[in-house]
């Protein structure tokens, strides 16, 4: 791939997603467009690109945003901020709205799934008494492939070993051949739509819980900046933003300050 | 922490052994359910019990029912780990006393994420 379809590729790659490439990743784009060149039979990434500058019909735009996105997650994925909201962070959340009897979340860049259901598994593990709260959990992604896949709540072998304790498993999974699919009354706790975080974002309410979790790691400092304060909006007083293990507020948006749970930083607005 | 493998492939017991050590962990190696339950005697400081199901001499279910009925071994961790995956045998596993469950094959961060839930770093 040349500089200069490179330059151009991070640069349309950048408009639709804010995510940034790095110079010298022209190996990483041509391995993930490979199977798309093969599929829509276009002969070289060359031309794929080709037809991106001249627009491309939007089916193919959005086929090689997902190849590029990473989407890789796990059931409660590091462990330790699960514990946070186990134990602290959600018994917290409840105390402070426990007049209104309602709590709302937002899972950010869900993925496949994973980290909502997770979260809806642990809610529903660890607090019965929110059976009669209003608890509303909205997961968003940027792409339709993942959230059809969320949605369907069906998971493999391999996904399923991949931090989901064996006991929650038997629990609120049942097993089809290879696959196991998550019973109806998690998946119902979670609505999942698409959001581009660097596009425009529909109105939304008062979040008590935002997780977004690695993906800001593919941000610029700007659009980082952006993000955080839209969210600092969103987050009602008490509430708590949760981000990935490499990532963090600290010189990007000093509103927002750390708080120590359970090993994990937790952040609140100041 | 001290941690037993068990398994009747050698290679298994290679691999799995790699990534616990990768982890500071000590390990030491078994091929059968028998000849675990020798080396828990032998190794009174072993914490954690990684056990194959299929195995010749004492297969695991077997192991774990023999470590389960010894109220010396009652805070001893076990995971079964095997390419039974039929979620009868989960069943099974868990009912017998097994802590948790690893389906074969699995990547090192698979089993770190289900030592994680089973709390051995907190030692
Ligand atoms: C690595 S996954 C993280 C999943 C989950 N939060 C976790 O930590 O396991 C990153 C997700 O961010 C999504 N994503 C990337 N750019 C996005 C954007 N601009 N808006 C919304 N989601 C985006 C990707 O589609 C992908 O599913
Ligand atoms: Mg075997």
């Amino acid at each position: 791939m040349t500089e200069s379809d490179y330059a151009f590729f991070c640069g349309w790659l950048k408009d639709r997603t804010a995510i940034h490439l790095e110079s010298g990743k022209q190996y990483l784009v041509e391995t993930r467009l490979s199977p798309l060149v093969k599929q829509y039979q276009l002969g070289s990434v060359e031309l794929l690109i080709a037809k991106l500058r001249t627009g491309g019909d939007s089916v193919l735009q959005t086929r090689v945003i997902e190849a590029l996105v990473t989407n890789e997650t796990s059931f409660f994925r590091d462990h330790n901020p699960f514990e946070a909201l186990r134990k602290q962070a959600i018994p917290e959340l409840m105390e402070a709205r426990k007049t209104e009897r309602r709590l709302s979340v937002w899972c950010a860049a869900a993925s496949t799934g994973q980290e909502p259901y997770s979260l809806a598994i642990l809610l529903r593990e660890n607090f019965p008494q929110l059976m009669s709260w209003k608890v509303k959990i909205l997961a968003t992604d940027i792409s339709r492939e993942v959230l059809n896949k969320a949605r369907s709540g069906v998971y493999s072998q391999l996904e399923i070993n991949r931090g989901m304790p064996a006991v929650l498993m038997l629990k609120y999974f049942t097993q089809h051949g290879n696959q196991w699919h998550l019973n109806d009354d998690i998946r119902g706790m979670v609505d999942f739509s698409e959001l581009n975080l660097a596009g425009s974002w529909p109105a939304m309410e008062r979040f008590d819980l935002v997780m977004i979790r690695n993906v800001m790691i593919y941000f610029e400092l700007e659009t980082k900046k952006r993000i955080l304060s839209r969210i600092g909006a969103l987050l009602s007083p008490h509430g708590y933003l949760v981000l990935g293990g490499a990532e963090t507020t600290y010189n990007i948006d000093d509103s927002y300050r750390r708080v120590e749970i359970h090993k994990t930083g937790f952040y609140q607005r100041r | 922490m001290r941690v037993l493998i068990i398994d009747d492939s050698r290679s298994v017991r290679l691999i799995v052994g790699g990534y616990l050590r990768d982890e500071g962990m000590q390990t030491v190696e078994a091929a059968d359910g028998q000849a675990g339950l020798e080396q828990l005697r032998h190794n009174p400081d072993v914490r954690l019990v990684l056990v194959d199901w299929n195995m010749p001499v004492m297969d695991g279910l077997s192991f774990i029912k023999a470590v389960r009925a010894e109220p010396a071994y009652r805070s001893l961790k076990i995971i079964m780990a095997t390419s039974e995956s039929e979620q009868s045998q989960v069943i099974r596993a868990l009912d017998a006393g097994a802590n948790e469950y690893l389906m074969k094959p699995f990547t090192k961060d698979v089993l770190i994420a289900k030592l994680h839930l089973l709390d051995v770093f907190e030692e």
